[in-house]
């Protein structure tokens, strides 16, 4: 199996996002950065995978080159083969990240061979877009279903589960074929000292690449209105306590009446 | 010329979802001065399209295919990409919910058009070379941070964010009009197969309590007293995404921006900080009750009512309360 992996690196926010005074980006001067979370699970569905059926794990990003941090993570958790696509670190529009991976998409296959499987994330966690995948495997000419949180790989066709509410639905698509992973098909492994090592040894490929902008521009970014509420503090002592919140699940209704 | 909301049903339900893409429809229809229409793929019964006129669409197009057995994206994106070439709408529409954010984006990249996902807001202005123009503003990061951007296209092509618009009626013709459209056969790949259940009864999503625990809670045992007080109260238990990363508990239960996003009556969060992520998942709560021994909390801060103390043995004699009067 030959599977492709598609990552971003986004901001690791703690309670509060901030932006930066011009409003175009995300204020990131006191933040980490990580892989977005759905993207990590696509990563490690796709070693998973390979660690069965063999064959090559390509981890791609399309980024600013501090974005060759998140492949070398990759590296260190079971990625083989690692393509970097730099930017200027602003943040593109879905329609030209979309059209450069496809064009990075169709370099690698005529280079080193087709892919049987795309794996992107449902939605990356920041701009959440929504689109990316979609519009890659459609110019592709391939199938793709999101919210995807289990996967089976058979012959010739791959059978995929979209978590919903209460339950599953079970698609079956032909390969080759492009899946939007949805965090909770797995639990990411943490890297090894060994993977530690590969990381440091790991080659990363550089293609540049560019592609019109897409008609959907940002003006500004800022926060939502915050409801400004005084929280009412409960009694501390714990029978107290219990007496006070029982008091609030009757008067929301959730305990008495007709609830429960 | 309207604008077009695609009907969003489980093979003949109403997703709730589809009356507020209804409502959001209303909105951009009286700002580019025009009627709402809505398109009913895959229900031959006619029981979704039946129920549009009321919410204000003025025509409901009807699409039937065998290819339509069930949902699928591609199938539903040909379907409407036809109806868009015959009845030329300035805006196709949806509401954000997985599905209506995967269908947009199929027609988006058939149509090579933008698509903005999750809008909250639209403010049109003047059309440039003859496209339409609005602004837009969107969620990014679940909602806490809000984009505004510019839509210029022949078609616009956005969902409205989950809750976003309330629902109302406002009775409408609702004329059903069958569109007859050829669904390209090779995108029944892409089209539901089967179903399994995995919770039977109230979800996590549609509970009107839940009981969340996040890393405060200690270890995974002391999830059994929320499970316990859940139970009670008819409700579900959720967590943190701390707790699914420490193995603590299944994914399925995790309130979050890559979890669950919850809008229960009460959600009482013992020992959660309550960062971005959580906090997107939970914010739909009506009423947030938070325990915690950090009064500064970004959960306790946000809450409505928040006790600061050892969840340890709060929750004890919470179960003891609950019990007591619901004279058990």
């Amino acid at each position: 199996m030959r599977i492709l992996v598609c990552v971003k690196r986004v901001p690791a926010p703690g309670s509060k996002i901030n932006v930066t005074a011009d409003q175009q980006e995300v204020d990131t001067a006191h933040l980490g950065f990580t892989t977005s979370p759905h993207e990590e699970c696509a990563l490690e569905e796709a070693v998973q995978i390979v660690e069965r059926e063999g064959g090559q794990v390509v981890v791609l990003t399309v980024g600013p080159p501090e974005a060759e941090e998140q492949l070398r993570y990759a590296a260190s958790v079971g990625g083989t083969d690692f393509i970097l696509v730099p930017t200027d670190g602003r943040s593109l529009d879905p329609q030209r990240t979309a059209a450069i991976i496809t064009e990075a998409v169709q370099q690698a296959e005529a280079a080193d061979g087709a892919f049987d499987l795309i794996l992107f994330g449902n939605e990356s966690a920041d701009s959440a877009g929504y689109q990316v995948g979609v519009r890659v495997a459609h110019a592709l000419g391939r199938p793709i279903v999101n919210g995807i949180k289990a996967i089976e790989v058979q012959p010739e066709s791959v059978v995929a589960s979209k978590g919903i509410d209460g339950g599953l639905e079970v698609y079956e698509l032909p390969r080759p074929a492009v899946l939007g992973i949805y965090e909770g098909i797995n639990l990411p492994r943490y890297p090894t000292m060994k993977g530690r090592l590969a990381s440091r040894k790991a080659v990363v490929g550089t293609i540049e690449l560019d592609a019109a902008e897409g008609a959907l521009n940002k003006v500004k970014l800022h926060r939502p209105e915050e409801k400004i509420s005084e929280t009412v503090m409960l009694p501390s002592e714990p029978e107290a306590a219990a007496a006070a919140i029982c008091d609030l699940l009757e008067e929301f209704g959730v305990l008495g009446g007709d609830a429960a | 010329m309207s604008v077009l909301v695609i009907a969003e049903h489980d093979r003949g339900d109403i997703a709730p979802g589809t009356l507020e893409a209804m409502a959001g429809a209303r909105m951009l229809a009286a700002k580019l001065d025009c009627d709402v229409h809505a398109v009913v793929l895959g229900d031959p019964s006619g029981a979704v399209a039946g129920q549009l006129g009321a919410h204000g669409a003025a025509v409901v197009h009807t699409i039937d295919s065998d290819v339509l057995s069930d949902f699928g994206s591609e199938a539903y994106a040909d379907g409407v990409c036809q109806l868009v070439a015959a009845t030329s709408p300035k805006a196709v529409t949806a509401n954000g919910t997985a599905r209506g954010n995967e269908v947009l984006a199929q027609i988006a990249a058939r149509l090579d058009l933008p698509f903005s996902a999750n809008i909250v807001d639209a403010v049109p202005s003047d059309t440039i070379d003859g496209k339409h123009c609005v602004t837009v503003t969107r969620h990014q990061w679940g909602g806490t941070l809000l984009e505004d951007a510019e839509l210029v296209a022949d078609t616009l092509l956005m969902t409205y964010a989950d809750h976003a618009f309330e629902p109302s009626e406002a009775p409408a013709a609702g004329t059903v009009q069958a569109f007859a459209a050829e669904i390209d056969p090779t995108f029944a790949r892409s089209v539901i197969k089967d179903r399994t259940v995995t919770t039977a009864g109230v979800t996590l999503s549609t509970a009107p309590f839940v009981a969340g625990g996040g890393r405060g809670m200690g270890n995974p045992e002391s999830f059994a007293m929320l499970e316990e007080l859940a139970e009670l109260l008819g409700g579900r238990v959720g967590c943190s995404r701390a707790v699914t990363n420490l193995g603590w508990r299944n994914h399925a239960d995790q309130v979050g921006q890559t979890g669950t996003r919850i809008a229960p009556e009460v959600y009482l969060a013992s020992g959660i900080s309550g960062a971005t992520q959580h906090w997107v998942g939970a914010m739909g709560s009506k009423n947030i009750i938070a325990i915690n021994t950090d009064k500064e909390a970004n959960l306790v801060t946000k809450a409505g009512h928040a006790v600061v103390a050892d969840l340890h043995a709060v929750i004890p004699a919470l179960i003891d309360e609950v019990k007591r009067r619901q004279g058990a």
